[in-house]
């Protein structure tokens, strides 16, 4: 603890991108589920990334090549499902995403460290800008899903009903894929393409398993994602380690551990 | 003004599927499409609630300012979603006032816990509840539990009295005559 206060000091400005990003993946990641559509969140993230490091190439800003090539990825969404099966679409840009951000890191030199970075989570380094797109992210995640999380709920649920209301359905759908792609390619740049995976996927998942209600969901995950998070953002900054692979095995470790509990906890009842 | 008016509509999907047909429906009142399968009963549904199949030939006339409700036979995909029924019911703005005891019961625990006729009750409810005035409704009974199957006829006729036009089909005639003010045939396209 002694070591770790000075260090929070430090790098607050990335703890509290992380925490942007802790609250705004996990309820992302609600909707994605319920859409089923979790290879959506590979896809941008990995086009996001691709598009980072083919900027560093070209000399723009990363920020703004991951944020282009996520966005086209959510618009390519819809001209794609018209000629190809939607459910292999977006693992097939995940894997093009893949191909892309590692032959770039591949074969220009000046890119490998950051390809390795985003790869890895390059949290510490966050800067203003990020923590800035983290804030307007979540904010404008709040404001839309508030308004609109109802009606993506009811598209999914009650389809006909919901275009017998005759509401905008395409651009609803729409404006949520730029919404998601945007704060995946934002989270990218931070927390790595697994790590930010591991958030938008692993709390919304056992939301799904355990939550008695949508509400509820939209509580636990976020809360899940934000204690895993704390743990391990502490762990990797005072055991220098790389911060995506900490925050994925301090979900996986919490997801484990709360099984075996819940195994036992039941088992003991079954007994009683 | 009727709240709807059909006039030789002949719709389908790539084609037309049932032959022309013409009717009316005023508030308050209850049709019911009958019909062999294939006739294209559902397939009128879905072109009555627009944005779904094709119109061919003919015109469908609505009220103005009509507000539509469409239950279709398939159950909404709620296996795994953390959703309590109390959510859905508010997700479409019905009011759970009115409902049976059994389903008031379970209207807060997730929808996937429940038994299929429990869910499918408040599927139904939650259609049949938002706020509407033409209501769209194919076979509403199926998959009830008996209790539910027992109420629906009555839910369907408080929904009437309150100043909903209702077009239901079903395959159960006594539902139909429980409840239905006019039958109409609805014969498939010979081709």
């Amino acid at each position: 603890m002694t070591d770790f206060l000075p260090q929070l000091a430090l790098f607050w400005r990335p703890a509290l991108t992380g925490a942007l990003l802790a609250l705004l993946l996990p309820c992302l990641g609600l909707y994605l589920c319920l859409r089923r559509e979790y290879w959506a969140a590979l896809a941008y993230g990995q086009v996001g990334a691709a598009g980072a490091l083919g900027a560093l190439a070209l000399g723009i800003p990363p920020i703004a090549g991951g944020l282009a090539a996520s966005l086209a990825v959510a618009g390519m969404k819809y001209p794609l499902e018209k000629h190809l099966p939607a459910t292999g679409i977006f693992p097939l840009l995940f894997i093009l995403g893949w191909s892309a951000s590692l032959l770039l890191t591949s074969n220009l030199p000046g890119v490998e460290r950051s390809g390795t970075a985003l790869f890895e989570g390059q949290l510490y380094f966050a800067d203003v800008d990020m923590l800035t797109g983290a804030a307007l992210a979540l904010a404008a995640c709040a404001a839309f899903l508030w308004r609109v999380g109802p009606l993506l709920l009811l598209a999914c649920l009650h389809p006909a009903h919901f275009r017998a209301q005759r509401l905008p359905v395409w651009a609803l759908g729409a404006g949520f894929d730029l919404l998601a792609a945007a704060s995946l390619a934002l989270a990218v740049m931070s927390l790595g393409v697994m790590g930010a995976f591991a958030l938008i996927f692993v709390p919304p998942w056992l939301a799904f398993a355990f939550a008695p209600s949508w509400r509820a969901a939209l509580a636990i995950a976020p809360a899940l994602a934000l204690f895993a998070y704390t743990l391990a953002f502490a762990f990797a900054l005072l055991h220098d380690q790389p911060f995506g692979p900490v925050l994925a095995l301090a979900l996986g470790t919490l997801t484990l551990a709360g099984a075996a509990v819940a195994a036992t906890w039941n088992g003991g009842a079954k007994k009683e | 003004m009727k709240l709807l008016q059909v006039v030789a509509l002949a719709a389908g999907w790539r084609r037309p599927v049932h032959r022309p047909l013409s009717f009316s429906l005023a508030r308050g009142e209850i049709l019911a499409l009958s019909g062999p399968n294939g006739a294209g009963k559902s397939t009128l549904l879905a072109a009555l609630a627009g944005g779904g199949a094709r119109v061919f030939a003919g015109e469908i006339r609505l009220a103005p300012g009509v507000r539509t409700g469409f239950q279709t036979q398939h159950a909404p995909p709620v296996a795994g979603v953390p959703l309590s029924g109390a959510e859905l019911l508010a997700l479409t703005g019905a009011r759970p006032d009115g409902l049976p005891d059994g389903a008031l019961a379970c209207l807060h625990r997730r929808l996937d816990k429940l038994s299929g006729g429990q869910r499918q009750y408040l599927a139904l409810w939650s259609i049949l509840q938002a706020p509407a005035d033409l209501l769209l409704l194919d076979e509403p009974g199926n998959h009830l539990d008996r209790a539910g199957a027992a109420s629906l006829p009555f839910a369907l006729r408080a929904r009437a009295g309150q100043g909903a036009g209702i077009v239901l089909v079903s395959h159960d005639a006594e539902l139909a005559r429980a409840c239905c003010d006019r039958l109409l045939q609805v014969e498939p396209c010979d081709d």
